[in-house]
């Protein structure tokens, strides 16, 4: 069974912690969250214009990249990561071009090694899927596809095919850390996706608070949580573990007590 | 290159893509956008009246057509080929950047938006947007780097004038591809209402391909009116490449015509090993603003600053169906660096009473390098993509006069 079979199989929702590859401590924070309960990780690879992210996210590539951050020191944080926490799957979110420059194969393999288990391109759409997917999926590694607001219909088999790991559901229609989604759209559009995949589906984009997190996860498998942990480390830099490791025990609380799942 | 089609140009292919380069690199949110906007642009394209309006706009509004002018005293002093300018900079607004603005805000109202964005460095595509807003009575948003904002002081207030909101842009190095991530960043929250005018080759498919025929004008005008002067087609082609589109404009009408040589002139700034502009001759392909493109970028596939002395030029990548062009060797690539604009614009001031854009003045530059190799028979075409107004400011600064 693969990590995200195991992960989505418990009889609780999960979950989905993101923090930025090279801001602050990442190995001690990548830590504080497995054992504040995260069930999933998002470790985002810093890139120069992070066209989808907002102010938070932003700013967090900035710091992480002039700290001279580089893709080996990101493959480096994943392996060590693995070596420490053998079950939390962990999956690598970013842009096409820091993926892709050196060719997909090589960063297929490079995640394989490392013991990633997905990856999250924002900017290949399905309609561009050769640029990277069937080298992660060649490799083992599942790549993970995005639906939006957006997404309609005729599209969602697109988006659906050669996806894998879970499906992130984008809440809104706009950049990561700003506004939350209305939860009966929410509600509206999990079962729209339900009905059409069999892989879990994470709800994420605005989600700030242990409050919101617990309304999505009644109807969701997973809820992803980014911007807040980012403004979490923006504040306390190098000191920021225990802070991220309290707030997410919070989250995890209320995510995993929102409702029983049969297993 | 074993496989080119019969025709150069029929490029993209139904994907958007030009050979390896283009594409639709976007965001899921944006994906149905963009599917929508060339639904669209498929129906305009057939639409007799939609044509028609784009026509009658640009001959009573724009002043179209440019003149195709005989610089003599030019072509005296290099004493080689005769060099004809395509007068873009006697365009409303002084340069071609209004006739892609005029096409697409067409487009935004057949497709019932009621908001314009764009995104600007120098201020000149962000002037032509506020210009036809204005013009049809939509509220505009212009992006701009903030560093852009500080140094670019007279086009802001144009565009202000104009009625644009003008929204200085602090996230990176503040500049022009900042600007272009905040406009996408804000399209992709109002994707329902807005329509994002971007302002050259560039960008997801479709809008490489429909820029590119909104400035095709350049080159159908300017086939015309050499085949008038002079009973056949010029023996070469030259026009300055920032993002590309007023030279894929000159350019594509001429593409199968293998007796034209074309050349693109790229900003080598400070020169190729210091800090320049020329993606072709300093970069290498990737994926940057929804389409696969060369680029300015490490080896972890960061993008580097670009710069060059023409704010027009600075943009760290070219257009996608460039890269083609350069990968197939139809179109010659040449840098031409800040001190060869500046000198090449000092000359065509004084020689023919014509101050040309700083992004014009490198193809000049380029057209003094190459006439003087080349017999008095023969007939090169020059871009003058813009006028050179706007750049008083900077050049007198590189002069070292204080105005």
């Amino acid at each position: 069974m693969t990590r995200f079979a195991a992960t989505f199989a418990k009889p609780r929702p999960a979950l989905v912690a993101f923090i930025t590859g090279g801001d602050g401590d990442t190995a001690a924070n990548l830590d504080a969250l497995v054992s504040g309960g995260a069930d999933v990780i998002e470790l985002g690879m810093p890139f120069t214009d992070p066209m989808a992210d907002g102010p938070a996210i932003q700013a967090a590539n900035l710091r992480s990249l002039a700290k001279g951050t580089t893709t080996a020191d990101l493959f480096a944080i994943a392996a060590a990561f693995r070596q420490r926490h053998s079950d939390t799957p962990l999956v690598l979110m970013g842009y096409a071009n820091p993926m892709t420059i050196r060719g997909p194969e090589w960063f297929a393999d490079e995640c394989a090694k490392a013991g990633v288990d997905g990856v999250i391109c924002v900017d290949i759409p399905s309609e561009e899927d050769a640029e990277l997917g069937p080298a992660l999926r060649a490799a083992g590694v599942d790549p993970i596809r995005l639906a939006t607001p957006t997404t309609d219909a005729a599209r969602l088999p697109d988006v659906l095919n050669g996806a894998g790991g879970f499906l992130y559901y984008v809440s809104v229609a706009g950049i990561t850390g700003l506004q939350q989604a209305a939860q009966a759209s929410i509600e509206g559009a999990v079962a729209r996706l339900k009905a059409a995949t069999d892989l879990p589906v994470a709800v994420g984009f605005g989600v700030r608070t242990p409050e919101q997190a617990a309304q999505i996860a009644k109807v969701a498998d997973g809820v992803v949580v980014g911007s807040a942990f980012i403004d979490i480390i923006a504040e306390h830099g190098d000191a920021a573990a225990p802070h991220v490791e309290a707030f997410t025990r919070t989250l995890a609380d209320a995510i995993h007590s929102a409702k029983e799942i049969a297993a | 290159m074993t496989d080119l089609p019969n025709s150069l140009r029929t490029q993209p292919d139904e994907r958007g893509h030009f050979g390896q380069f283009g594409g639709r690199y976007v965001a899921e949110t944006l994906m149905p956008l963009i599917l929508d906007l060339e639904r669209h642009y498929r129906a305009a394209q057939q639409d007799n009246a939609f044509k028609a309006e784009f026509d009658d706009l640009l001959k009573n509004y724009v002043g179209r057509p440019s003149p195709l002018w005989f610089a003599q005293r030019l072509t005296e002093h290099l004493g080689g080929a005769k060099i004809y300018l395509k007068r873009e900079d006697l365009n409303h607004t002084g340069a071609h950047k209004i006739n892609n603005c005029i096409g697409q805000i067409l487009l935004a109202k057949r497709m019932g938006k009621t908001k314009i964005i764009a995104e600007t460095g120098a201020g000149q595509h962000g002037v032509a947007t506020a210009t036809v807003a204005a013009l049809f009575g939509l509220p505009c948003t212009i992006f701009m780097g903030a560093v852009d904002v500080a140094r670019q002081q007279p086009n802001v207030f144009r565009m202000k004038l104009l009625g644009a909101e003008v929204v200085a842009v602090e996230s990176g190095a503040k500049t022009l591809k900042d600007a272009m991530n905040e406009a996408l960043r804000h399209w992709v929250a109002n994707v329902h209402d807005t329509f994002y005018i971007i302002g050259t080759v560039a960008g997801p498919h479709p809008y490489p391909e429909l820029v590119r025929d909104f400035q095709s004008v350049i080159g159908d005008e300017a086939r015309a009116q050499i085949l008038e002067a002079e009973g056949r087609l010029p023996d070469m082609l030259i026009a300055p490449v920032g993002g590309g589109s007023n030279a894929i404009g000159l350019f594509h009408p001429f593409l199968d015509d293998e007796s034209v040589e074309i050349v693109g002139v790229e900003a080598a700034g400070e020169g190729l090993d210091g800090k320049h502009a020329a993606s072709l001759a300093g970069g290498r392909p990737g994926i940057l603003h929804g389409n696969k493109t060369y680029l300015l970028q490490d080896e972890d596939g960061q993008i580097t600053e670009a710069h060059s002395i023409s704010a027009g030029l600075d943009y760290p990548g070219i257009g996608p169906e460039h890269s083609w062009l350069h990968e197939i060797g139809r179109v010659r690539y040449e840098p031409v660096t800040d001190a060869e604009a500046l000198a090449s614009f000092q000359k065509l001031t004084k020689l023919e009473g014509i101050i040309p854009a700083l992004e014009s003045a490198h193809a000049i530059a380029a057209a003094e390098r190459i006439a003087p190799t080349l017999g008095k028979d023969k007939i090169i075409i020059v871009n003058c993509s813009g006028r050179g107004d706007k750049d008083i400011f900077t050049v007198a600064d590189a002069l070292g006069v204080s105005l």
